[in-house]
C-alpha cells in the first residue's frame, strides 16, 4: 500500500498515478477490514475506488494530460520539501515511540457478531444526528457549486 | 503480535507521502490525489483508535468511525469541488501546472 502511496507522487504520468491511487486505496480497505471495521472498508472501496477514481480519471481524460514534458526540475523547491517531509516522518516516528498504548497489542473483542452497520447507523442517527445533517446540506452546496463553475461563461 | 503503533506508523508515513507531493510535485491534479492520501491517512489512524479502545459491551468504539464516514463524504465533496475548480482553471488558462498560475488577477 505505501509503495503505490509513493507511486502515486513519483509517476510523472498522471493516469499512472491515478490508477496507483486506487491500489492504495484498496491496500488500505484491507488494513480497515484487518483492523474489524467492516464498513469503514467497504464504504472506503465505494466511494475512493469507485467514485472518486472514476472522477479523477475521467477529468484526467478530459483535460488530456499527457505525461509532463521534461521540465526543468526545481531542486530548491524538491529538495526543501523532501526536507520537511523527512523532518515530519522522524517526529512521527519519535511521537509514536514514546506513546506508552502503541506498544500494547489490541484487546480482543469478546463479542463474536459484529454488525458494524447498526452500531454506526444507530449512533448516526441518535448522538450525531446535527452533524450528520450538516453533511448533508455541506454535499447539497458542493452538487450546486460543481454545477455552477462548470457552466460555461457566466455571464 | 501487531500493535497499535505499527499501523499508527503506517499512517504517519502514508501521511508523509501525501505531504510530500502537496510540497514537491507541481501538477494540480497530482496535488489532489496527494490530499486525498492525506485524508486516508488520518482515516488509517482513527480507525485503530476506534479498534484500540473496545468499549465495555466488547465492541470497538465506534464514534471514531463515524467520525471516519463524515471525513470520507467531505473529501469526496471536496473533489468535486476541487476538480471542477480545475476543470474552470483549465479553461481559462490551458494549464494545471501550479507555476503557470501563479498571478492573482489576469
Amino acid at each position: 500500500m505505501l509503495v503505490f502511496g509513493a507511486a502515486v507522487v513519483i509517476n510523472r504520468n498522471p493516469v499512472a498515478s491515478a490508477l496507483s491511487l486506487v491500489v492504495s486505496f484498496l491496500g488500505l480497505a484491507a488494513l480497515f477490514m484487518s483492523l474489524d471495521a467492516y464498513f469503514v472498508g467497504i464504504i472506503q472501496v465505494l466511494v475512493y475506488a469507485g467514485a472518486v477514481m472514476v472522477l479523477f480519471l475521467f477529468i484526467i481524460m478530459l483535460l488530456d494530460l499527457r505525461v509532463e514534458k521534461l521540465r526543468k526540475i526545481n531542486w530548491v523547491a524538491t529538495t526543501g520539501g523532501a526536507v520537511v517531509a523527512l523532518a515530519l516522518l522522524i517526529q512521527i516516528f519519535y511521537v509514536v515511540g514514546n506513546f506508552k498504548p502503541a506498544s500494547q497489542p489490541f484487546p480482543p473483542l469478546t463479542r463474536s457478531t459484529i454488525d458494524d452497520v447498526h452500531n454506526i447507523g444507530s449512533l448516526l442517527f441518535s448522538s450525531y444526528n446535527l452533524p450528520f445533517q450538516v453533511i448533508g446540506v455541506l454535499v447539497l452546496v458542493a452538487t450546486v457549486g460543481v454545477v455552477v463553475l462548470s457552466k460555461r461563461e457566466l455571464r | 503480535m501487531v500493535t497499535l503503533g505499527d499501523y499508527l506508523l503506517v499512517s504517519g508515513m502514508l501521511f508523509t507521502i501525501g505531504f510530500a507531493g502537496v510540497m514537491v510535485r507541481r501538477n494540480i491534479v497530482i496535488i489532489l490525489m496527494s490530499l486525498e492520501l492525506m485524508l486516508n491517512a488520518a482515516n488509517l489512524s482513527l480507525v485503530a483508535f476506534s479498534r484500540f479502545r473496545v468499549q465495555p459491551g466488547g465492541l470497538p468504539n465506534y464514534s471514531a468511525q463515524v467520525f471516519v464516514f463524515f471525513i470520507i463524504t467531505v473529501a469526496a465533496a471536496e473533489v468535486a469541488v476541487g476538480l471542477a475548480i480545475i476543470v474552470a482553471l483549465y479553461r481559462a488558462r490551458q494549464t494545471t501546472h501550479v507555476d503557470d498560475i501563479n498571478s492573482l488577477k489576469f
